[in-house]
């Protein structure tokens, strides 16, 4: 067996997970995708944290890491996670489709990212006129006419944002209303630059070097027209990172693992934490007890064993 | 003005052409501090020992010094954060815009410093 548990995901729970898990002196390796930190690194300041004051979701993160790698985890970032084996008694995952490592239990981490529409163009266009971060890209787009797709409060609060950079902002939305909050709504509907297309949705990027149009189907009359446009940013939520559990943990019907009281799924064994799992609330400070909670139990199996 | 990774960090345009010309294998991710720029710092680091054939580099993309990528041609079309570029012996031969994964990134290592 390579290592005890592993942990899949990088963030507050995985990370916490790996740091009670390898202070017990388990032999623990963490498996990442993307940032390790997850969505806490987006975050520019965190004044809710208990015990700080006031920090950067970067800074955090990388406490974290640090603690964590000093307990003694393993972490293997950026990687992809190409099998995961979570039946009988040794589990694996599969790395970039080269390195398999064993484990006697998995926690899984995995978190939220965002959505993509998934229309054609969307890939080829990315850097190039399609964004889902409006601080990283917005001062790109100084006086340029661009699409926002979302109506949730991400959507009309970044559509707001943007118009410090863009000559005009279209937010395109598949229903008839926002899920937004009300504020979020009046600021967006008060906003001389944002105008709007509702029951509309994108179903075609097209450009040659860079993004030049956009294809936008409406949703009542299925009448579709073309719109020359410099961006799109795209804010269309969060979903749970569960795709490749479908068929190896039970999910509901939004995706989210399925936990008991001691976050353990329904494989002995393999146990979920933070923001994949069932939950209502999803917090730095829930998914840090979730990971506390995941190792603590994934320590008494492996050690029942 | 620098970036706060564990990287080293390219603070001058001079400095930058120094290092281009003096080092074989070079890659460069000039951006911010933020959620876009910050996975392809996390796998350059990562990387680093794995690559000890390249010189992995950041550079703050709001540094006026940082011209030499911002108005690199290979970047001209770039609406997006981080600008990452490759250079072999003096000469820009990659350049991709916004986030890259692991095996986004490996594979251009791979075909133009293997």
């Amino acid at each position: 067996m390579d290592f005890d548990i592993i942990i899949v995901g990088g963030g507050p729970s995985g990370l916490t997970a790996g740091i009670y898990a390898s202070r017990a002196k388990a032999k623990v390796l963490i498996v990442n995708e993307g940032s390790i930190g997850g969505q806490m690194v987006l975050t520019h300041q965190i004044d809710n944290y208990p015990g700080v004051e006031s920090v950067s979701g970067y800074q955090l993160s990388k406490t974290m890491r640090q603690q964590a790698k000093t307990f003694g985890c393993t972490i293997k970032t950026g990687v992809t996670l190409t099998n995961i084996s979570l039946d009988g008694e040794v589990k694996s995952v599969e790395l970039d489709g080269k390195q398999t490592f064993t484990a006697k239990s998995i926690i899984i981490a995995t978190g939220g990212r965002s959505r993509n529409l998934n229309v054609k163009g969307e890939d080829e266009f990315k850097g190039k006129g399609i964004s889902y971060c409006a601080t990283c890209d917005g001062d790109f787009y100084r006086d340029m006419e661009i699409i926002v797709v979302g109506g949730g409060n991400s959507a009309l609060e970044e559509a707001v944002s943007l118009t410090k950079y863009a000559s005009k902002v279209t937010i395109v939305h598949q229903f008839d209303h926002f899920q937004g909050y009300q504020h979020a709504i009046d600021e967006a509907k008060a906003h001389s630059k944002i105008n709007f297309m509702l029951e509309s949705r994108i179903i075609e990027f097209i450009g040659t070097e860079k993004l030049e149009k956009v294809r936008i189907e409406s949703l009542n009359s299925g009448e579709i027209t073309e719109m020359s446009i410099s961006g799109v940013f795209i804010f269309i939520g969060y979903v749970p990172q569960t795709e490749f559990l479908k068929d190896k943990l039970e999910l509901n019907s939004w995706g989210e693992i399925v936990v008991d009281n001691n976050l353990q799924t329904n494989q002995k064994g393999v146990f979920a934490a933070g923001d994949a799992r069932v939950t209502r609330t999803r917090q730095i400070t829930t998914a840090v007890a979730d990971g506390t909670v995941a190792a603590l139990r994934a320590l008494d199996y492996i050690n029942q064993k | 003005m620098v970036l706060g990774t564990n990287l080293k960090h390219i603070e001058t345009a001079a400095k930058h052409n120094e290092i281009i010309n003096s080092t074989e294998n070079v890659m460069v991710c000039c951006g911010r501090m933020g959620p876009m720029c910050l996975p392809v710092y996390d796998i350059m680091e990562d990387l680093e020992d794995e690559y000890t054939n390249v010189a992995f580099y950041d550079m703050l993309f709001d540094s006026p010094e940082a011209h030499v990528i911002r108005n690199a041609p290979e970047c001209s079309n770039f609406m997006g954060l981080p600008f990452t570029v490759y250079y072999k012996n003096g000469k820009l031969v990659k350049a991709t815009s916004s986030i890259q994964n692991r095996a986004q990134i490996t594979t251009i290592l791979d075909e133009y410093f293997s």
